[in-house]
Order: C-alpha cells, then structure tokens, then sequence
C-alpha cells in the first residue's frame, strides 16, 4: 500500500485515476482504517486529503455552509452559528462514535462509507444538502442523497472525490432535527434513523417537510407519504400519528444483528413522530 | 515495500520514524517508539485503550495512520505527570481507587485530561458521555467519573 | 484457626483503611507492563489462522508455500501438537488450541506462522490452504439437545444416565443435586409457579486481549510472558501438552488487563511456545479482538425449566429444576455449578435439580465470574418474585422467609456454616432505595445471589531485608488490587507500616506452585498464607531476640511490630523492632524469611442482594437503569475501596448480561457480533452510580474473617433487572437478554 497526502484537490484526483489497484480517500479514516484492520479491505493507495486546503474548514456560502470534507464531527461542534442555524445536521454528525472517533470523523467520510445506518445522512437529505463532487471532469454539484447507491457502494467515479458538503441558506420558520435508535445510549450503530425538516407558516401550519428515515432499507428513505402527513397540517397529534404509521410504512428494514424487522418498522415510526415535534419547536423558534 | 518517514512531536520531544503505509499510530508508538502506555484493546476505535491526542484533539491512535502523525503534536499517557509530580487525575484516580486491572486507565486519564481542559466544571453526565468511547469491564465507572469529578472541583479550587 | 475468630472484636490498625495501592502509579503513569507490552531481542510475531466454518472436517493442511515465505520463520498445525497420554480433559484443551480432525466451531484455531513481521505472518495465514469439508452445524443448546442434532462428536455417550445411553448424542452428562421428596412438597403446596427460561451467552469482555511471550531454546528451556489469572496452570498445562518438565518452563505472569474467569486456561500460549521451539527465536502473539471474542471463553447459553411451590403462608414445599447448557464444543458446560448454586439461597426440604451438559458448534466455554450462577439466578429469583406476587407477599419478606442460615443443608449438599444471606436481605429492605419512590413508566426489581468461594493452593514467601522491611511474594496474579490487600495484612500481622511490606507476584519458578486466581480466592487463601507466613516470620524474630537476649523462646512476645519479654519473669529488656532484630540477623543465625504452604479449605460462602430501578421507553422498549444498590457479605472487607469496586464491577457486567450482550451465530454458525461495535457491554454513560453496602458476617476460615468478594455480586443483576422490567411492562420476561425488541414486542402483545 501506498500512502499519499496531496496539497490540492488536483493532485489528489489525479493520484486516484492514476491508481491501477484500489484506490481510497482517507478523511477521518475511522471507516477505512476498520475496514483494513480486519481484512475486508486492503487498498493499494490511501489518499489522505486533509492537506488540502478547505478541506478542514467552514465557511459561510450563498446564506449557508460549505463544510469540507474532511471536518470532524467535534469541529462542527464547535461552529455556534452552524449549530444555531441547523441544529439537526449538527446533532446527526455528533452522534457518529466516541470523542475519539468525533475528533476525526467526517460527514463526507459518513456519506461515502455508504452505510445505510449513517448517521449524517438523513439529517443531510432531509435539510436537502448537495456535495461538491470534484474529478478529472471537473466540478458538479449533486444532492446528497445521490451519493450512495447501495450498502457500501457511491456514485462517484473512481477519481472522483467529495470535496464539500453544502447547506442551504435556512428558509424563515424552518426546523430541523434528527433521532436515531440504539440500545446503549452511545457508541452503536443507528437501529433507525429519522431526519426531519420543517417549514411552518405565521398561523403554524407545516408548508413544507422533508422525513428522510434511515438503516431502515438499503438507502436512506426520503418519504413523500411522510411530508404529506405533515403538509397543511398544525402538526398536531393527529398528525404525528399519521406521520408515524407512514414511516412505518416506508420502511423497508430487514433481520439482522442489530434489530428485528418488526422492531424497525414500529421504532421508525416513533423516532419521525419525535423527531418531528423536536423539528417543530425549533421552527417555531424555541 | 519502502517505508515512511515520519518527524512527529509526542509529549513535546521530537522524534522520527519510519513506518508502513498501513501502520497505525498505536502500532508505531508501542513498537517504533516504545510508548506502550495507549494499549490495543480493539483495533477499531470502541474501547478507547489507545487514547492519544493529535493537535490536542481526542483521537484513537488505532484509527490513526502513523504517516498522519508528520508535522504532527501528539501527546500520550507517558506525558501526563510533570517529573515525579503526578497529574492531579492520576493522583485522585489512585485515591479514589479508580482503577482495577488498569488496562484503560491510560486512556481514560488522556481523555479525563481533555475534557476538563476543556470543560472546567463538567456534570457528572457530561463526564460519562464524553468518556463513554472509553471502556471499562473491571469497575462499572462509579469511581473513575467520581475521580473525575473530584479533579475537577479541586482544579477549580486552585 | 477458629480462635481467630475470636479476633472478630480485634481492633485493626491497617485492615479496613484504603491505602493506595502498590502498583497504582505504574497504572497511570503508562509504565505497567502487560501482556503485549514486553518485548525480547530477535522476536518474531506469531499469528493464528482460524476456521471460518462452524463445522467442517479439515481434510488437507498444505503449508508448504507460507512456509516458503521469506520471512517465516515457523508454521505449526496439528501435526505439530501430538496425542498427549494426558487425560481427556488436557486432550479437550489439546483439541481447542489446535484444531485436530475437525474444526468445531468458527475461529477455531487451524494452524500457525512465526515470522519477522506483523505483515509478513499476515500474509503467511493467507498462504496456507486448508481443504475443507463443511459439516452440518448447530448452535443452540435446545436443537443439539434434541435427537438427530448434528453430532459434535461421533462417539460421545451421555454420562450419568443409567442404562448408558447406547447411541452418541451432543449431550455429555447429566448431573442431579438435592434431597426431599419433590412429588411430596408439591402435594402440599397451595400455590405453584412453573416457568422455563433461557439465557444467551456472555463474553468476560476484559480489554486485554490475550497475550504473550515464548522464548524456548534447544535445550528443553523455556520462559513465557503472559498475562493470565494462573502462570503455574500455564506452566503445567504447557509442559504437559508439549511434551517438557514443568521445571524448565518458567512462566512470568505481566500484568493483567481483566480476566474475570477468561484467562484461566491456555489459548495462545502452547502455540506460542511450539512456534519458538520451532524458530529458535522468542514468539510473541497477541490475539486480536476479533479472536478473543471468536475463540476465547464465552459462557454457556442455557434453557431452563423452573417449578417452585409453596403454602399460603410463604413456606416453600418443593422446588424443581431442570437446566440445559452447552459450554461449545466440548464437554464441560458448568451446568452443575449452575446446579449446585440455583437454590443455594435458600432453606428447601425438598428441592431437585437436573442439569444436562450439552455440546455445541460454539467456543470452548470458559469461566466467567461466579460461572453457570447468574444463568441458574436468573431463572429461580425470576419464579420467586413471581410466586411472592401470587401469594401476595413483600418479595424481600417471601425470601427472609426461606432463606439460608447457618445448619441449613444447602441444595448441594454440604451444611452452611455462619452465612449473610439474612444480613443482606435485612440490609435490603431497610436501604432508602427499598422505599424511594418510583416516577412515571419505573419500576423496581430485588433478587439475591449465591456463590461459594474457592481456597487451594497457596504458597507465599515472605522474605525480611536486613533494614526490617518486608519483600512478600504471592503466586496468584492481582487482577482488581490483591496487591494492595495482601501487604495490608502482612503489614497488620508484623505490626509495621504499610509502606515497609512490598508484595509482588512471583514467577513459577519462584515459589510453589499457587493455583489459578479464580473463584474469589485471593484474597482469602494468599491472605491467609500471608497472615501465616508473617507468623513464621514473627515466630522466628521472637527466637532471634530471645537469642540476643538470652532468655527461652517462650518468654518473648510479638506486640505492634516488638519483640518483648513475655512479662516481669522474663527479665527486663528494650523491645526490639523487627528492623533491629533483622539488622543483627547474622548474627543469630542468618537472614529471616517466614513461608506458608497451604491447600486452603473453610472459603466461607458470598451471599448478595440487590435492588435495580429501571425506566422503560414503552414506545421503542429502552431500558434505563436511574438506580442501583448492591448489598453484599464480605466477611470482612480488607480494603474496603477495592470491595466496593468488586461489587460495582460484578454488578455492571450483570446489567450488561441482563440487558444488552450475547453472542449472535447467523444462520452458517459462524458469529455475528465478534467486536465491541455489536458485543455491547456496559458504556459510561449507560450506568448510575452503583451504591454499595458492605455487610461483614466473619468467615471462621480466615483468620480475619475475609469471604472472598470477587464474584457474587455478578448472581443477582439478570434476575434483578429482569424483575424490574417485567413489573414495568407487566408481562414476565424470561429471555436473556431483556434487548429492546424483545421489551417492546411484550408491551406490544398486552395491547
């Protein structure tokens, strides 16, 4: 294996279409290097971008974020007016691991591990969140929610790299949030995720909605029967019933060792209704 | 396989290596360096044995390439006392009987470390969840966070 | 020994403080060494290919292209690793370190390299091709019960079953303890509670993978450093299974990162040891995560049939149980320690219990913590809550009713001495916590718990420096603190500070051989060997001072570190310190050193009792724990800091068990959850405070009164936690563990 730590995104795009064997992008590396470790994984070139510049930065773009790739979770943390604006992203990507694991861990690294348990993921989709994608065809903007195709499997071409995450600018009235399911209270993996985005009106009524659940299907979900539960309504308990037994609905989880498939389904529910209240509150500015 | 040269500071003294592509930071510490305080309990970053800092954040030297350390500042248990002067959270881990086996105290005292730099007065939840990346099998935690506690109020004190 | 007791008034001076421990600032300084901290010159690196196949006849092991690796140094199989004359049980041990005809459960060691790297063995394992035949598998103790199970082994006939079962079947032996007439005490009983019950199996989980040191010469010499909770078993069971004296193997126990029953029998080191033979060169291995959960000591999963009666007045009239572990591939499930302990607490005229010792496609099991009792617990306390509910009664009331004292034949046996188990249960009921009132969606659980406690053998050397100061050596490797309470005794015993004692923990070859520490044994049997050796000590002081002075050994007495003339008659002279009397040892005879060599027996028996408050999320079926007390006999409790952190401990890991780890085999055998990422014990910030009541009933075994600590308070947390849910989603949970699909599908099912 080789190891590579280029000072511009040139250099680091060219290294991976150059890479004959396998090739990887090390950000926090807290995917990566597990995946070496136990032999699932054994890559011919690591390319370490976090030399590059912006790559560890924030900065205001357009009324939102642009966060680089390889910002750690506790970094985002620290951002007041990040954490001010969209609370639910912030949370979302402080949930991944320990302390340690927040000292290094990225949103783009979370989005391109490609798991369907990510944390980051709903929350991104659910705020609609784009990654700027860079490779030797230049630059494109695309939603999160394209990046991953399948468990462990991206759309991105094999010298393509995500350089930034971007946030919109926060429309008036608008909340986000994000809840996972684990059996501990830290250091597991999501059982089901739920994301919520929510734009209310001056009389309280919901305008707009974005329930994104996830580690429910092979792909985050982003669900239209949810919004629409949500849509033109106070986002009362009636609501919030209707928006559960549509989660539900949309799951599409399976059996495995970290939750049974009816569990799934009935906790999916659950989550978008609290994460949907939470959302609420803080459209409502509380 | 030709290796990596890597200059890193670790507890403030420079020092050089070569490594692999593929080492670890903990690998290169224990075994490049001699620094066998941070202990592999996993390998993959949930045990929290192998605790460092690097630019003065929390990091698992596991889940650290030792090539990543180039330019770097690391600090690690073998920093922590000042000479023969204990660090105030070793003393009160030994008062309060804070360890059993001792497997993971060097990485629990590295992490206690960095939250009360960063974080003076702590509640006693704020302690378990920060130190919830850190394990324990031998004392259910009880004494280690009200070690931490205890270091806290009296640092605060002085 | 007994008049030691008489000592339970004794006022101690050192005893019962909470000096700092000897090895503390070693521990957070980074500077202990454990077992993969120590280092030798040429080492090379051992690793170990295991079996991805639960099940599978190895029929070819071709070596020859990792052997031709430049690079490798050693490989070793089965070959290797020759039928020792040993009986079966070394030849089950033989059968796990290197797999023979078959692999018999995934992770199952194949087959081992030695090379001059880390990545260099890697990429060895990768060149060995073993053939395969993959066998037909299982893994859950009920299916391996059954008739028509896969066989494990071909000519494996039932033990303890008369006529002798002509067939081979998984099921090993059956075991039966108890007395009374069951079928009678039912007859009388008005209220009955029949219950079955299962249990998944747990891993120790300690931090320290296993890990060690072998440097063997041509010679037949061999030295190993490892961490274990036994260097002389290590020594033994090596040399037997390699073929080499006991003597010529040296074993040097480092420092150990928890073990908790898992380090007490050899998994690396034989293998390590035949790399080196091989090699010519010192072999480290150090296992990784992965492996330790994989091929290291899990416990037994267990079924489990309950059936207890009883008169309307809380008397119980017979209790009946029938108990299925497997313990893996091999026999040697525990279940008659799951037996004999089940229904220890308590007073029975009539009791049964049956255990059946399954075999299954899993790890060889190995002991963890009060082994095969929190499983037996669990089941019984569950069926008494729920009897003492039937009856209408006060659950801590029901069980006073029928506990234990002393004159009680216990339900394996043996008659009970002076025992806590009322202490605990009072000590219960009158904690705060008892009566504290409950919120919203809480509820609370009480069980107790049982364990006997071991002795053995114990050989302590006590040696006296010239300037009076002690150097102590102990055979049993200090997991949780021994050191610290061994030089507390021998500095109570002497009568000198406890900074002038300093214990170690002595290699094999220098002291004899000291059993394993396991079942709560060091503090009581090294105690009192140490206790005994500062009393040859003493004794041979008070002959070098009545030399010096001239007068017959029987006139001089030992008092608060002095040698003193016995009384007026002796003659009048100045008390001599022990550093006065060992700076003149030349010349009244030569350097002091005081030994005891004992096979302990009078291990006084650990009861526990404990109250859990849980809170349930009855929507995604979370359990928090919000409160947590521990009542537990300690006989006495030498350092009573390290007591606490025994209770505490003991407890965590139960609420783990009860609540969140098992080991998950998919559907190929093979298991699912071999890291702390999906084996999820106990996180900071899952626990409260763990409060503790250290209650001391003497043990008349020891001559302070010590009862070994270490272990019982593992007994009652499945069956306290398992109360506590169940009373909050009013369905009885019999399912270990208590995880939150299983919780929500019981609040589900009520509607």
């Amino acid at each position: 294996m080789r190891y590579e730590a280029p000072k511009s995104i040139d250099e680091a795009v060219k290294l991976l279409g150059g890479e004959k064997g396998q090739a990887r992008i090390l950000a926090g590396g807290t995917d990566l290097l597990v995946q070496m470790k136990s032999g699932r994984l054994e890559p011919d070139l690591v390319v370490d971008i976090k030399r590059i510049d912006g790559m560890r930065k924030i900065s205001s773009e357009k009324g939102g974020f642009r966060i680089g790739a390889a910002v750690a979770g506790a970094e985002l943390g620290e951002h007041a007016e990040l954490k001010k604006t969209w609370p639910g992203v912030v949370e979302a990507a402080r949930l991944i691991g320990s302390t340690q694991v927040q000292g290094r861990a990225s949103m783009a690294g979370n989005l391109c591990n490609a798991s369907p348990a990510a944390d980051s993921v709903p929350a991104l989709v659910a705020v609609n969140a784009m990654a700027v994608v860079v490779g030797s065809k230049g630059r494109r903007e695309v939603p999160v929610a394209d990046i991953p195709t399948a468990p462990g499997k991206t759309s991105l071409a094999k010298d393509e790299i995500v350089e930034a995450i971007l946030l919109p600018a926060k429309p008036a009235n608008t909340g986000d949030a994000y809840l996972r399911f684990i059996p501990r209270t830290e250091m597991d993996i999501a059982v089901v995720g739920a994301g919520v985005c929510l734009t209310i009106d001056g009389s309280g009524t919901c305008t707009a909605a974005r329930v994104v659940l996830g580690a429910v299907g092979p792909r985050v979900i982003l669900s239209d029967a949810c919004a629409k539960a949500l849509i033109g309504t106070k986002v009362d308990d009636a609501a919030l019933a209707k928006l559960a037994a549509a989660a539900s609905a949309a799951a599409t989880p399976i059996d495995d060792k970290r939750g049974t498939k009816e569990f799934r389904t009935d906790v999916t529910g659950v989550l978008a209704k609290r994460a949907a209240k939470i959302a609420l509150e803080r459209a409502k500015g509380k | 396989m030709s290796q990596i040269h890597v200059s890193t500071t670790v507890n403030g003294d420079a020092y050089e290596f070569l490594c692999e592509a593929d080492e670890p930071l903990l690998d290169a510490l224990r075994d490049r360096l001699g620094l066998t305080g941070a202990k592999e309990g996993c390998g993959t970053g949930d045990c929290g044995a192998c605790t460092v800092t690097l630019d003065g954040r929390l990091v698992c030297s596991c889940l650290v390439l030792a090539a990543e350390a180039d330019g770097q500042k690391i600090g690690t248990i073998e920093g922590m006392a000042d000479g023969e002067k204990l660090h105030p959270l070793q003393q009160k881990f030994l008062e309060h009987a804070a360890l059993q086996c001792g497997i993971c105290t060097p990485g629990f005292l590295v992490a206690a470390k960095n939250l009360l730099e960063r974080n003076a007065n702590p509640t006693e939840t704020e302690v378990r969840y920060w130190l919830a990346g850190n394990l324990c099998r031998c004392t259910g935690y009880d004494k280690i966070i009200r070690a931490v506690m205890d270091t806290a109020q009296e640092m605060r004190r002085a | 020994m007994a008049q030691d007791i008489a000592q339970k008034s004794r006022k101690f001076d050192i005893v019962g403080t909470r000096p700092i421990r000897p090895d503390g600032i070693d521990k957070v300084t980074g500077r202990a060494r454990f077992g993969a901290d120590m280092n030798a010159p040429g080492m090379l690196i051992g690793r170990i290919l295991r079996s991805p196949h639960a099940h599978a006849k190895i029929k070819k092991i071709d070596i020859s292209k990792a052997a031709a690796l430049p690079g490798v140094k050693a490989v070793v199989t089965r070959d290797d690793f020759p039928v020792t004359d040993g009986n079966a049980g070394l030849m089950d041990i033989l059968t796990n370190i290197m797999a023979r005809e078959k692999a018999l459960y995934d992770g199952h060691a194949v087959a081992a390299v030695a090379a001059t790297s880390a990545s260099i063995a890697r990429k060895a394992l990768a060149l060995i091709k073993v053939d395969y035949e993959v066998l037909p598998h299982v893994t859950d103790v009920d299916a391996s019960y059954k008739p028509g199970a896969p066989l494990i082994r071909e000519d494996l006939i039932t033990s303890g079953v008369e006529p002798a079962p002509t067939k081979p079947s998984n099921v090993a032996a059956r075991h039966q303890f108890g007395h009374g007439n069951v079928d009678t005490g039912f007859k009388e009983a008005d209220v009955v509670v029949e219950r079955s019950y299962k249990t998944e199996a747990t891993h120790q989980g300690y931090i320290e993978p296993h890990a060690c040191l072998a440097s063997v010469s041509p010679d037949g010499q061999a030295d190993l450093w490892v961490c274990t909770q036994g260097h002389y078993m290590i020594r033994n069971v090596c040399a037997q299974l390699l073929g080499m004296d006991q003597s010529r193997v040296r074993v040097t126990a480092s420092e150990i990162g928890g073990g908790f029953g898992g380090k007490t029998t050899v998994f690396i080191e034989p293998v390590a040891l035949a790399l080196s033979r091989t090699a010519n060169r010192p072999v480290k291995i150090a296992m990784t995560r992965d492996e330790v959960f994989r091929a290291t000591g899990p416990t037994a999963s267990s079924s489990m049939d309950v059936k207890i009666g009883a008169k309307k007045d809380g008397r119980i009239t017979a209790a009946d149980m029938v108990m299925r572990f497997q313990g893996g591939a091999f026999p040697g499930s525990g279940v008659e320690y799951g037996a004999m302990t089940s229904f220890a607490c308590y007073d029975l005229e009539n009791v049964r219990i049956v255990g059946w010792d399954v075999l299954c496609n899993r790890p060889k099991l190995a002991a963890y913590r009060a082994p095969s009792a929190p499983i037996a617990a669990f089941a019984v306390e569950s069926a008494m809550t729920e009897l003492a509910q039937k009856l209408g009664l006060d659950p801590i009331e029901f069980r006073l009713k029928n506990a234990a004292k002393e004159g009680t034949k216990s339900c394996y046996g043996p008659t009970f001495g002076p025992i806590g188990i009322i202490d605990c249960l009072k000590a219960t009921k009158d904690h705060p916590h008892y009566k504290a009132p409950l919120k919203a969606n809480q509820a609370r659980g009480v069980a107790c718990g049982f364990w006997f406690n071991f002795g053995g053998n114990t050989c302590v050397s006590m040696n006296v420096g010239f300037d009076g100061t002690i150097a102590l050596a102990v055979g049993t490797p200090d997991i949780g603190g021994s050191r610290a309470s061994m030089t507390m005794m021998a500095a109570e015993e002497l009568g000198i500070p406890y900074d002038k004692v300093r214990c170690i923990i002595a290699d094999t070859a220098s002291l004899g051989h000291n059993d394993v520490t396991d079942g709560s044994r060091t503090t009581f049997s090294t105690g009192l060997a140490t206790i005994n050796a500062a009393r040859d000590v003493i004794k041979k002081a008070c002959q070098r001072a009545a030399k010096t002075w001239g007068i017959p050994e029987e006139a001089v007495v030992w008092e608060k570190g002095y040698a003193k003339p016995a009384g007026a008659n002796a003659g009048k002279f100045e008390p001599l310190s022990l550093a006065e009397i060992a700076a003149n040892s030349p010349n009244t005879g030569g350097p002091i050193a005081g030994h005891y060599e004992v096979n302990a027996d009078g291990a006084g028996v650990g009861f526990a009792s404990h109250i859990a408050d849980v809170e349930i999320d009855k929507e995604t079926g979370r359990t928090t724990i919000t409160r947590y007390t521990v009542c537990q006999d300690a006989g006495k409790a030498i350092h009573p800091s390290y007591v606490e952190g025994q209770y505490q401990g003991a407890a965590a890991q139960g609420i783990g068990w009860a609540l969140n780890e098992e080991y998950i085999y998919g559907k190929d055998g093979t298991l699912q959850n071999a890291g702390f990422l999906d084996y999820r014990i106990p996180v900071a910030s899952d626990l409260p405070m763990i409060d503790t009541v250290i209650l001391e009933v003497p043990n008349p075994g020891h001559p302070y009164g010590v009862r070994g600590v270490g272990e019982t308070s593992i007994v009652p947390p499945l069956a306290t936690i398992g109360i506590a849910i169940s009373a909050a989603v009013g369905k009885q949970m019999t399912d270990i563990p208590i995880s939150p699909p299983k919780i929500l599908k019981a609040i589900k099912s009520k509607g």
